[in-house]
């Protein structure tokens, strides 16, 4: 019988296809794992940009891992209540982020930057606070690019949602 | 007024059903559309970060109109797909406001034209949250969270225009003023729309102008920028009478599904 402890075992696994440092766990975006008597699981996801294409890329790796894994039947829904945050990332996954040269978001309490105010972006490389916002949409929509002042090295910051 | 938790189902009526499928619509065309012309910018944008920006926020505004498409062709019941309403339909059944399908022209058109959509589409999704309808209050608390970083940016370049050079402060303004036009669209409250209102699942579309008023006001005087007055307004589009503009954006979305129909990647 799978359990569905089995079942988060191996959603550890399956990495954000853009981010392949943090599980699909450690984002977030994993809102519950049903086990049905039959042993067909039912994974439920949130997306966390509304237009975000590594959600269908996550939601096809979620079902090959389980099906390669002798999970018997796999479904993946999704939903979009209550909206993902930023503040779901667990602090493992936010330390991998950092580790991977992202500068892990703020939380959503702090959300200075929509008060037209921005956000104290420690480098990810140096750790210096002299930082600057290039642009608020960086290289995937989940990101805003920002530049260090001080080693002059350009980083990606996950933005706050 | 039906809340949240009432039993109340608008698809069990079919009068209502059918203003819903067309209020669904009209919210996901309008960012359909959107998405398309901002797209057309990717590879061209004046810097990179910008061309990202537009890419992103095009995808964006695709994600809500592909959410929205798929209520409504649950709430429409006849088995069509999202993709069916966005490749499938003809320019005289889209019913988006002519805003948005206003051609790129130059980056203070690009960026006045989404200015102006974000600053009703923010209060809107701010509303839509409170809607009675379940779905719909979820795709828009999806949204909103969006919405507000598209307004950061617009106002951020519009204020950036509009208060840097001569040359910007004047392209900005003649954006301005050859698009306040088709703004009035944005809040005509017709039949579907108070049907929508009575149902609690939109809001009173006086509302949001209240707040479209505030956010043009705040960021026009920043940029130094005069406010057009309010001359003849453009309307139509959400009946299905476009611009000149729509019927050559369709041809190039949905060629690919009109010249292989059914083709899939």
């Amino acid at each position: 019988m799978i359990s569905q402890d089995h079942i988060l075992d191996l959603l550890q696994n399956v990495k954000d296809p853009e981010v392949p440092v943090i599980s699909v766990l450690e984002l977030g975006v994993v809102r519950h794992v049903d086990v049905e008597p039959d042993g067909k699981a039912v994974v439920t996801i949130t997306p966390t940009y509304t237009g975000c294409p590594a959600m269908d890329v996550m939601a096809a790796d979620i079902r090959k891992e389980l099906l390669d894994h002798g999970v018997p039947a796999v479904e993946v829904k999704q939903s979009l209540a209550p909206a993902w945050t930023t503040d779901w990332i667990t602090e493992p996954g936010k330390a991998k982020l950092k580790a991977y040269g992202i500068a892990p978001p703020e939380k959503t309490g702090d959300i200075r930057a929509l008060k037209g105010e921005l956000p104290v972006v420690p480098c990810p490389q140096c750790g210096s606070t002299n930082t600057v916002m290039l642009s608020v949409f960086g290289s995937t929509a989940c990101k805003a690019l920002w530049k260090c002042n001080d080693c002059l090295e350009p980083f990606d910051q996950f933005k706050c949602l | 007024m039906s809340r949240p938790g009432t039993g109340f189902d608008p698809r069990s009526d079919p009068i209502m059903s059918t203003a819903l499928f067309t209020y669904a619509l009209r919210l996901g065309d309008d960012l359909l559309i959107l998405s398309h012309r901002l797209g057309e910018w990717c590879g061209h944008g004046p810097v990179l970060e910008e061309d990202i920006a537009l890419a992103n926020r095009a995808l964006d505004h695709i994600g809500e109109a592909r959410n929205l498409y798929d209520y409504a062709v649950k709430v429409e019941g006849k088995g069509r797909t999202e993709d069916d309403l966005a490749y499938l339909r003809a320019e005289r059944q889209f019913v988006n406001t002519k805003l948005v399908e206003q051609p790129n022209g130059d980056y203070a058109h690009t960026i006045v034209r989404s200015f102006l959509f974000d600053a009703y589409h923010l209060p809107l999704a701010e509303a839509l949250t409170r809607s009675s309808d379940a779905q719909i209050a979820a795709i828009a608390a999806k949204a909103v969270k969006e919405a507000q970083y598209h307004l950061k940016h617009s106002s951020d370049w519009l204020i950036r225009f509009g208060d840097g050079t001569e040359e910007s402060h004047r392209r900005a303004q003649e954006a301005l003023d050859a698009l306040w036009t088709y703004t009035g669209e944005l809040f005509v409250q017709d039949d579907v729309h108070e049907a929508m209102v009575k149902a609690g699942i939109a809001p009173d579309l006086s509302t949001i102008k209240q707040a479209f008023d505030a956010t043009v006001d705040r960021v026009l005087a920043e940029a130094t920028l005069k406010r057009p007055a309010d001359g003849y307004m453009m309307s139509g589009g959400r009946q299905g009478k476009h611009s000149e503009h729509l019927g050559f954006l369709l041809a190039e979305m949905q060629y690919l599904q009109r010249a292989y129909p059914g083709a899939e990647w």
